[in-house]
């Protein structure tokens, strides 16, 4: 299990390990906005860190010299004692980059680590393993594509029993899994997706999170809503998968995460919407929803964002398919999960409210019943609170009280006690955020009047003049203190008047 | 077990990330709603009335209409969440994580009758049984990574009525698991293997079975369980043809006894250890036909007893 693994942070403590993040969080955004963002996963015993204490630090070993990896080789290819030390030794150093490149360039290295990865003495077996593991997580695509003629045996080794092996076998394998498309294409005849649905039927907790991950890996590929994903969907996966995600709080949260990014994966090919619903995969992911709510306390414990994010993910683009499943979860305790939720992460992770909103958006878009049921759970006041939160909240959290006013009179008038609050969002910064403040004004003008007497007399006046200059505000400011201007009572024009549909 | 209602990896709960400074530090929920998420599901919806006519589009310049958005795999609003998973799958999400180590037990043996090796941690001995007893034909003794290579060698190499069926029609399944093609012969499902499946060419667990350690020859007496040693007659008069992917030169091959005469072996135990700086086993070349994994015909250097069965 990935969590008996410790990993050292290296000396140098918090702030070091701060300044690390940062850097990757900096790297990750460029090979995101490059579409070109993939992470490998290393299992790695550090049994001198588990002694506790700086000093357990784990420093990368330097490099070895050719001669040395040499002899390291030939120790491998003689038997007995020498076999196993010599695998040792190699494994660790091979947790530095130079090292395994030279490793690689040997003649008949690979052949014999892949000889003794298939061997029947089983420590053997497991120490060549991790070399493999150790290559398998290489940065430099000639030392992970040297693991490949391992490939058939990490398939066929996945049918053990051996949880500690398997579990090395598959992460090696979500490793190169993500390499490039060339391995990709070797791994799929050999058979990975069928050997992948037999594994899921695994109880241990361990393998199934390296399973999620390996198919977390084929379903980020750029072929895979092609190639990749019709095969999924063909075995017994999603349903599996599902169960899974929707078990993850009772036990096995690891997995549930792993199998939670896949379902995101998985929706996002825009090919699976009828295969998912017919599993039953909105009801089953809304009710996790609620459970992951009432399971969280205020301060959420950490990790549980990397769970409740792809489930938002899927709840809200299956949501927005056109297959008209929207009345599957009409339950307003969905309302108060999010808000919850909200609520819970607000502080560490606000990448969540921005995703959170998105959801309330595709809820409440075409669904009266979740406008009413917003206003009437008193959700206004928070909804409100979350403007200032980010630019993308303060455009969605506006895009939300417009779907809701669009709804007509009634809801408008429930609104109109948010005025106050309304008036702060057309000084945000982000056009786009008042554009969407200027929309929701129209529609409480067309369908309350009195609105529009009420704005003014809160100094609405000027919040707009303040927008005649900008390109693309300056026409609805315009249009809006046309509007306003008329007297109080005076009937609109404006054709939406007409449609009033009744509200209870 | 666990004993909190969740539980999680144990990276993540030991997880400190800086908090980052925001204007927003509490939503104004109302009280007890929590309380409602317990309440129950609610009761089931007014039957569906007339849906309300569409409303008409809004007059310009206004825009808006209520829509539903479906946001790709790349969209900007998934940037943060997707950063945040790929910090956690490097690893750099954790911070002071220590090892949960797992329950320490003190030595102990397998208990499989004629197999002594020792171990000290409840892993270690599991890939051992794994790898060496669990799927292990009966007849000759070699062991399979799969219940599944296993029947497919038992069928192949011990199963007289194959070798008959095998002439009228084809008998020989593919190796890769959802695949259901069958060869008329090894030779035809190896080249199915490498041309359709892109498998080695000497994938280990494909060796064809030679004639003459065929299953009339692989008789030795094995007591119930015991997964003994090959013929070691039959393995060393061909120990020599090394096999690149197992061994090296042959010095490895320790025979501290001139071949026997075919025909039953002797059971006999070997002791060692299986941590790491005392393994002392060697693999007997699997240069004869490794159609499974012979298990070690280990020969001991002349100071560790060799221990017969009773």
């Amino acid at each position: 299990m990935w969590g008996r693994r410790g990993r050292w942070a290296g000396p140098g403590g918090a702030e070091e390990l701060r300044a690390r993040r940062r850097e990757r969080e900096a790297a990750l955004r460029r090979a995101r906005r490059q579409e070109q963002l993939v992470s490998k996963r290393l299992l790695r015993e550090d049994s001198a860190a588990a002694e506790g204490g700086r000093d357990g630090a784990e420093t990368v070993p330097d490099p070895l010299s050719e001669d040395e990896v040499l002899e390291l080789l030939r120790g491998m290819q003689r038997g007995s004692e020498d076999r196993k030390r010599s695998l040792s030794r190699l494994r660790r150093a091979l947790q530095n980059k130079d090292t395994q490149q030279k490793f690689v360039r040997l003649d008949g290295s690979i052949r014999t680590l892949v000889g003794l990865f298939t061997s029947s003495l089983a420590d053997v077996q497991m120490e060549a393993a991790r070399c493999l593991h150790e290559l398998s997580h290489s940065s430099d695509p000639a030392v992970a594509e040297a693991c490949l003629p391992a490939t058939s045996y990490l398939l066929t080794y996945l049918s053990g029993h051996s949880v500690e092996f398997t579990e090395l076998c598959l992460y090696t394998l979500g490793n190169l899994v993500v390499e490039s498309e060339a391995v990709r294409k070797q791994l799929l005849p050999q058979g990975i997706i069928p050997v992948l649905a037999s594994c899921i039927q695994s109880p241990h907790e361990a393998v199934l999170e390296g399973l999620g991950y390996v198919l977390s890996q084929l379903l980020q590929a750029k072929e895979a809503p092609a190639e990749i994903v019709p095969l999924v969907l063909d075995s017994v996966l999603p349903q599996h998968m599902l169960r899974l995600v929707c078990s993850g709080l009772k036990a096995g949260t690891g997995a549930a995460v792993e199998f939670a990014w896949c379902l995101h994966y998985i929706v996002c090919s825009h090919t699976a919407d009828a295969a998912l619903l017919s599993l039953g995969a909105l009801p089953a992911l809304a009710t996790l929803l609620l459970d992951l709510a009432s399971e969280t306390p205020p301060d959420a414990p950490e990790g549980l964002e990397l769970l409740i994010c792809p489930v938002l993910r899927c709840l809200s683009n299956l949501l927005a398919g056109d297959t008209g499943c929207q009345g599957q979860i009409r339950d307003e305790r969905l309302l108060v999960a999010l808000f919850l939720i909200l609520q819970s992460f607000l502080q560490q992770h606000p990448f969540i409210v921005q995703e959170g909103l998105w959801l309330l958006n595709n809820l409440t878009a075409d669904e009266p019943f979740f406008c009413s049921a917003l206003l009437a759970l008193d959700l206004l006041p928070a909804l409100l609170q979350l403007l200032p939160c980010s630019p993308m909240a303060a455009a969605l959290v506006l895009t939300v009280l417009c779907n809701i006013a669009e709804k007509g009179p009634a809801l408008c008038q429930q609104l109109h006690q948010a005025l106050p609050l309304l008036l702060p969002a057309l000084a945000l910064p982000d056009p786009q955020a008042v554009g969407q403040g200027l929309e929701l004004l129209h529609l409480l003008f067309l369908h309350c009047p009195e609105v529009a007497a009420d704005f003014i007399r809160q100094g609405g006046q000027r919040a707009l003049e303040q927008h005649q200059s900008s390109p693309e505000l300056q026409e609805r400011a315009r249009a809006l203190l046309d509007l306003a201007g008329q007297p109080a009572g005076a009937s609109t024009t404006g054709p939406c008047h007409g449609t009033v549909s009744a509200f209870p | 077990m666990p004993t909190a209602p969740h539980r999680l990896p144990e990276r993540v709960r030991r997880m400190r990330s800086p908090p980052a400074p925001r204007a927003v530090a509490m939503l104004p929920l109302p009280p007890g709603l929590r309380r409602r998420l317990r309440e129950g599901p609610p009761p089931p919806p007014a039957p569906p009335r007339a849906p309300p006519a569409p409303p008409a589009p809004p007059a310009p310049p206004f825009a808006f209409t209520p829509r539903r958005l479906r946001l790709g795999l790349h969209h900007p609003l998934l940037e943060d969440g997707d950063v945040h998973r790929h910090l956690y799958l490097q690893g750099v999400l954790t911070s002071l994580a220590e090892v949960a180590e797992g329950p320490k037990v003190s030595e102990f043996s397998c208990h499989i009758s004629g197999c002594c090796q020792v171990f000290d941690t409840l892993e270690g001995y599991e890939h051992h049984y794994n790898t060496l007893h669990r799927n292990v034909c009966s007849f000759c003794k070699r062991s399979f990574p799969s219940a599944r290579l296993l029947d497919v060698h038992i069928l192949e190499w011990h199963d007289s009525l194959f070798q008959i069926m095998a002439e009228k029609q084809n008998m020989y399944k593919c190796l890769v698991e959802g695949c259901v093609e069958k060869f008329k012969s090894s030779k035809d499902r190896k080249d199915h293997l490498v041309t359709a499946h892109l498998y080695p060419a000497d994938f280990r667990f494909d060796r064809p079975r030679k004639a003459k350690s065929g299953p009339w020859h692989v008789s030795s007496p094995a007591k119930d369980g015991a997964s003994v040693p090959m013929d070691v007659s039959q393995e060393t008069s061909e120990q020599f043809q090394v096999d690149p992917m197992e061994t090296g030169p042959s010095e490895n091959m320790e025979i501290p006894r001139p071949p026997a005469s075919p025909g039953p072996t002797t059971p006999e135990k070997w002791f060692y250890k299986s941590s790491s700086s005392m393994n002392r086993l060697n693999v007997a070349g699997p240069s004869a036909d490794p159609w499974g994994t012979p298990l070690a015909t280990s020969l001991q250097p002349d100071s560790v007893p060799l221990i017969p069965t009773l």
